[in-house]
């Protein structure tokens, strides 16, 4: 088991590498100075630009700049923004609570529909439950974002006045968030309806967030079941004189969990690519809106450290879904 | 993600639990700011949050106008020749306290100095230096705690509106002394300290700003709430559903589409204004046959002005005929526009002996206040201009690029851009815009008119309002005479606010401001 943990760390270098390389690259192939952009209409004086890329480091070789780069990063220093002036690596983890609160309540609401939907659904292959939950899957997955979310703050927000519109949690609240986490701080604040607050403001970025990997998840659980409810030894089972619920719930659907983890931890880059568009609706003060707003304002340092410290998380996770898949299935750690 | 509680804030908390009759107003803002000392960067969603709420300046516009009214000085004096600029300051002007620095003097003319005397010094000052106040403060003296004499390279009249600008805002010299002495003189841009009507409380990043008021503000009855908080919120449609459900007082930027339905609901109310900005077509008036006035003129006759006013800006807009809006003071009422006339503007083509005309026109790729949609203008025009048998290629890079490549003094074809006026002067327009100097740079049209230019000058040197604005008046004649561009429309701004919200005023130079501003009860 080590061993296969050991060769699985061993492509998260090679990978991080080419990650580092990418997010270097990828802000300077996108066409516009970032200092002409920064000062817009009103320019900037030819003098005044070349100080700028002297103080930014623009006027370096690019390979030198990549260097520096990379040195930084080898020192835990992902450099500052040019737009606050501060650290990159605390800017992310200002922010990155929020974005993974939201993630967290939205993996736990897909996981707990989507499996039992997609059950329900392989057990009920080709009948009406089928049809109509696969159907509904098929819509959220195609669903834009944005549409999807703003339906739902007319709706609930402002026809049915349910739910808050935007924000983490109440205006009026103000407290101390040791923890970056909305639910965990309101909760220690001790002050009146804060925690109810916060949990009112999580339930409709959390469903639109959740809304793509509940499609996923239910259609994926659903074939896995349909793969595992043909086999022999279900035959047997049910032959055995079991009761279909312990067919289905237990030795069905503990094989059909495989591939329905994997897919659980590659919607981790879903999640996060989904945060972007619900965190702007819902004015979620996470690192999605964080980076959209980097990527206009051409902040450098911000763009290559946020994508590379997103990339981590996006290969940190995967690894664990990796080594967790081992533990599941003994066939995958011996090949 | 750390944000203190402080005991002001707790009891605000409580307080507005309890029902107790705090007043707390909350702004919408549509987006963060980029920090909290104001002279280091020059977008207005900075500014909103900073320089209009803790800050104040020696001078300030008279909000809802242009202005220019006593601020931390009571007076100032021009001299004779123009060349020094005398101000008297205020005294008794609190400076706020934080967790971590409690004032021991009042305002000062030391603040003025240091304030102005850091900008002129390395840095990132950006708009300090794009208004040119580096060459034309020569030096700046203190006459004794309460003067401070500015020394001028050469008279400037607009420097006095420069004054009331975001990057003048004054800062605590004692403070950035004390932030520079415990090795935190980023505080000075995290935790702002300033003279202004509201205290600086906590940015949560990205979600909420929070101030309260200003008890010991100089301005007597100011502010009029208790506590100002900016819930940040980028989406307009979202910021919309949040001001009808009453989790905020005051939104800015609604979508034009939502016009509408916004002035129709009885819990909001509506306001608008003409706003300080110009949206152009600049031809290249080095490039024939765009050098001949004829030809531009001809041009502007057979652009249907009414039509991208109700298309593009879905009638939010009025159309231009001047090259300065007309919320500045000295704008012609009198100018008369060309009409939209295609028949006329094919013959003056003809008269001049121009035949299968093809023109570029550049489109903007993003969304600025004075052109919401520059792609769909440029296809109205492209549609107007082949009424008059002149072919169309619309053309449009990446907004950087767009910048810098139409400025170069061959570039091929007319650009679609504007311009937002930074202090409410005409100079700010008419010299920035069209003057010779400009020429290869913020001057698109690549216009250098010697009368025009000579008047403008002249301008400057004045200090009395009523002699300049005679020959910016002249000025515009020559413009719309020589037609170096076609003046499209100055957009309207709207600001939808609950039906709740007093003594708003609609800042014509684009800021928000919340001093004199209270919630019915």
């Amino acid at each position: 088991m080590l061993k296969f943990a050991l060769s699985r760390l061993g492509t998260f270098i090679p990978t991080f590498i080419g990650v580092a390389l990418i997010s270097f690259a990828f802000i300077r192939v996108l066409p516009g100075d970032p200092i002409i952009v920064m000062a817009g209409e009103r320019g900037v004086s030819p003098e005044r630009y070349e100080e700028l890329r002297q103080q930014y480091g623009f006027d370096q070789p690019i390979w030198v700049q990549f260097w520096d780069y990379m040195t930084g990063i080898l020192q835990g220093d992902l450099g500052q923004s040019f737009v606050t002036n501060r650290p990159v690596w605390d800017e992310f983890f200002t922010l990155f609570p929020a974005t993974l609160e939201l993630s967290l309540c939205a993996i736990i609401i897909a996981t707990a529909i989507g499996i039992p939907a997609g059950v329900i659904a392989a057990v009920n292959r080709g009948k009406f439950f089928d049809r109509a939950l696969m159907s509904t899957a098929l819509i959220g997955y195609s669903m834009p974002i944005f549409w999807w979310a703003l339906l739902l703050i007319i709706v609930f927000s402002g026809n049915l006045g349910w739910t808050p519109v935007s924000g983490r949690i109440g205006l009026l609240y103000f407290f101390d968030t040791p923890t970056g986490f909305m639910l965990i701080d309101s909760a220690m604040s001790g002050q009146d309806g804060a925690f109810g607050s916060a949990v009112r403001h999580l339930i409709l970025p959390s469903i639109v967030l959740a809304t793509v990997p509940l499609a996923v998840i239910a259609r994926q659980t659903r074939s896995a079941m349909l793969e595992v409810l043909s086999e022999d030894y279900i035959r047997t089972a049910k032959a055995k004189g079991l009761s279909t619920a312990r067919v289905n719930g237990v030795h069905a659907l503990r094989n059909a969990l495989i591939p329905v983890i994997t897919v659980i931890g590659l919607s981790v880059g879903t999640l996060l690519a989904g945060a972007i568009l619900t965190e702007t609706i819902f004015s979620w003060p996470g690192i999605g809106k964080w980076m959209v707003d980097s990527i206009s304002r051409r902040d450098y340092p911000v763009v290559q450290g946020g994508l590379l410290l997103i990339a981590v998380i996006v290969m940190i996770v995967n690894l664990i879904v990796d080594i967790l898949y081992g533990l599941i299935n003994p066939k995958i750690r011996k090949r | 993600m750390k944000f203190r509680t402080t005991l002001a804030a707790s009891a605000l908390a409580l307080g507005l639990a309890g029902g107790a009759s705090a007043q707390t107003l909350v702004y919408c803002s549509e987006g963060s700011p980029e920090g909290f000392d104001a002279a280091l960067y020059t977008s207005g969603t900075t500014f909103d949050a900073s320089s209009k709420t803790v800050y104040n300046r020696l001078v300030e516009f008279d909000t809802g106008t242009t202005n220019v009214v006593p601020g931390l000085a009571e007076s100032w004096d021009v001299s004779e020749d123009g060349l020094t600029v005398t101000f008297k300051l205020r005294e008794g002007v609190k400076f706020h306290s934080n967790d971590m620095f409690t004032p021991s003097r009042d305002f000062n003319a030391d603040d003025v100095i240091y304030t102005f005397e850091r900008q002129r010094g390395e840095g990132s000052w950006e708009y300090f230096n794009g208004m040119s106040m580096h060459e034309l403060i020569g030096s700046i003296e203190k006459v004794d705690d309460l003067t401070v004499q500015f020394n001028l390279t050469r008279a400037e009249a607009p420097i006095i509106a420069n004054m009331a600008m975001d990057f003048a805002s004054i800062v605590s010299k004692e403070y950035a002394d004390a932030m520079e002495a415990a090795g935190t003189p980023e505080m000075l841009n995290q935790k702002p300290v300033g003279t202004g009507p509201f205290v600086f409380q906590d940015y949560q990043t990205d979600a909420v700003i929070r101030y309260t008021k200003n008890a010991e503000y100089w301005d007597e009855g100011l502010p009029k709430v208790d506590n100002l908080v900016f819930a940040i919120t980028p989406d307009a449609s979202v910021r919309l559903q949040r001001l009808q459900a009453g989790e905020c007082h005051v939104m800015p930027y609604p979508n034009p589409a939502d016009v509408d339905s916004i002035k129709s609901n009885d819990d909001l109310k509506m306001l608008e204004q003409e706003g300080l900005n110009v949206g152009y077509l600049a031809y290249n008036t080095q490039v024939a046959p765009f050098d001949n006035p004829k030809v531009r003129k001809a041009l502007n006759m057979a652009i249907d002005k009414q039509a991208i006013i109700d298309v593009v800006f879905q009638g939010a807009a009025k159309i231009a005929k001047n090259p300065i809006p007309p919320t500045i003071w000295s704008y012609d009422e009198d100018t008369v526009d060309d009409a939209h006339d295609p028949e006329a503007a094919k013959a003056m083509l003809a008269e001049e002996g121009v035949e299968d005309l093809t023109l570029k026109i550049w489109a903007m790729p993003v969304q600025r206040p004075y052109n919401p949609n520059a792609r769909r203008m440029a296809e109205l025009m492209q549609e107007d201009f082949s009424e008059i048998g002149v072919n169309v290629e619309i053309v449009s890079y990446e907004w950087g690029e767009y910048l810098e490549r139409s400025k170069e003094m061959d570039r091929d074809g007319a650009v679609l851009l504007g311009w937002t006026g930074d202090n409410g002067d005409p100079d700010n327009f008419l010299a920035v815009l069209l003057g010779c100097d400009g020429v290869g740079g913020s001057n698109r049209a690549q216009w250098c008119n010697e009368d025009f230019d000579k008047v403008v000058q002249e301008a400057k040197t004045k200090s009395s309002q009523d002699e300049r604005a005679a020959l910016y008046k002249e000025a515009q004649a020559i413009f719309k005479d020589q037609a170096p561009w076609a003046t499209i429309a100055h957009s309207i701004v709207f600001m939808p606010v609950r039906a709740e919200v007093e003594g708003y005023k609609i800042d014509p130079l684009g800021g928000h401001w919340f001093w004199d501003v209270s919630l019915a009860q």
